[in-house]
């Protein structure tokens, strides 16, 4: 690792302040920025790190009926407290491993997007608005492609609010050895329709299949999928799976993310 | 370099650390206590495993300053008062739950906040809990069952050797 000053502000407004200088960087739970900087894939001059922030942390459930959860809040966090969105609290208390979980946060999940992770699947199918602070960014304007966000230099996520579906699960299909989504499909059903996103699978990271929510908004049930299908052209190919084989995960998943949400389950994590 | 405090195994420590100074090599360097390994040092094997504040944590994935006011458990932390083997140690020691011993440190630490949390794992539960924990020698089984057998539910007793 290349040497770093280290900031720890109480407070998001010297966060900010501190985020102001040139190649500083915000240090989340460091679960991805660590490992990334042990390889000197990064090379900050200043991390500041978020962890003592407590304004930034727990979760609550403001007056819309939606779950907020602070930036800082860690994956293990989320998995005991967000009860009331049962699929949500499911997916974060599969994230990784315990010991990720205790430190990984959902500001710094986001504000990576990882095109295999699981939150930003979570954000984009809930139709999300992801709080930073100075401004509010709907899921859907804010991400843009792999490892690319709306978020501009400095900026920190502060809080993520979820309107709650009625219905919801995450169907994650596990690559066994790193065990994050070969593909994973979460499906929300609200009272005005159906949305589905999917990770792990495109190019361009995150993306919302809308064929799919358009035949699930008329019928909720698995067989509204069939006959439908991604473009594979788009799709990640890697000694894992080809692209044609993710975009077949793609409505396998889907499906299956249907039947569990139409059942009231909220997920399965499978390599089969 | 800046200072950090804490407290390590129920004892108030300090030191001078470089912000980029891993909590594992501040354990490991600075305080000489070198029972917390570091295996892949890539955050995947979870050899570094020690409780911050109670939860599991891969030392070697968090900074000595982020841990600044914390209460950190190591293995040296994990025997009992004098001396001997704590039960989920000595579930490992009577299940031969470690072959080489070098992720017996992790393994235990995770074992131990497993059982924390969840006082009577399941076997699955047990499985899931050590996702994050890699053993090459053991093939799991044995580890599974120690941490089965400090939860104080029945497993098989170990095979003895013939005579």
């Amino acid at each position: 690792m290349y040497a770093f000053e280290m900031e720890r502000p109480q407070t998001i407004a010297d966060a900010v302040a501190a985020l102001k200088d040139e190649d500083a960087q915000a240090l989340g739970g460091g679960q991805t920025l660590i490992p990334t900087l042990k390889q000197r894939l990064a090379m900050p001059s200043k991390l500041v790190s978020l962890h003592g922030i407590a304004q930034m942390k727990g979760v609550c459930t403001d007056d819309d009926g939606r779950i907020c959860i602070g930036g800082a809040t860690t994956h293990q966090q989320v998995s005991e407290s967000a009860g009331d969105y049962p699929a949500l609290a499911w997916l974060a208390s599969r994230i990784g491993d315990p010991a990720v979980r205790n430190r990984g946060t959902i500001g710094g999940s986001l504000a990576n997007n990882d095109p295999s992770a699981c939150y930003p699947a979570a954000a984009l199918g809930s139709g999300a608005v992801i709080v930073t602070d100075n401004r509010e960014i709907a899921a859907d304007d804010y991400f843009q492609g792999m490892f690319t966000t709306a978020l501009n230099e400095g900026e920190i996520i502060t809080e993520v609010k979820f309107p709650v579906p009625s219905h919801a699960a995450y169907m994650k299909f596990i690559q066994p050895a790193s065990r994050f989504p070969l593909v994973a499909v979460f499906v929300a059903k609200f009272d005005d329709g159906v949305r589905v996103a999917i990770t792990g699978a495109s190019e361009e990271g995150v993306f919302r299949w809308g064929e799919a929510e358009s035949a699930l908004s008329g019928n909720f049930a698995p067989e509204a999928v069939d006959g439908l299908s991604v473009d594979p052209s788009g799709m990640i190919g890697d000694l894992h799976g080809t692209k044609e084989y993710r975009a077949h995960l793609v409505g396998v998943m889907t499906k299956r993310a249907v039947k569990a949400a139409a059942a009231g389950e909220t997920g399965v994590s499978s390599a089969h | 370099m800046s200072h950090v405090s804490m407290k390590v195994n129920g004892k108030e420590v300090g030191g001078e650390v470089e912000g980029r100074t891993l909590l594992v090599d501040f354990l490991r360097e600075d305080l000489k206590m070198t029972g917390t390994h570091v295996g892949c040092d890539t955050s995947q094997c979870g050899a570094c495993v020690v409780h911050v504040d109670g939860k599991a944590v891969k030392a070697c994935t968090i900074f000595a300053l982020e841990a600044e006011g914390a209460e950190v458990t190591t293995i040296e932390g994990m025997a009992n008062a004098d001396g001997s083997l704590g039960v989920v140690q000595a579930a490992f020691q009577e299940h031969h739950g470690l072959q080489c011993g070098f992720c017996t440190p992790g393994m235990v630490m995770a074992g131990a906040a497993l059982l924390k949390e969840n006082p009577k794992p399941s076997e699955a539960e047990i499985r899931q809990y050590l996702e994050g924990n890699i053993c090459r020698c053991t093939g799991y089984h044995n580890i599974v069952k120690a941490i089965m057998a400090a939860s104080g539910q029945d497993v098989e007793p170990p095979a003895v050797a013939a005579e």
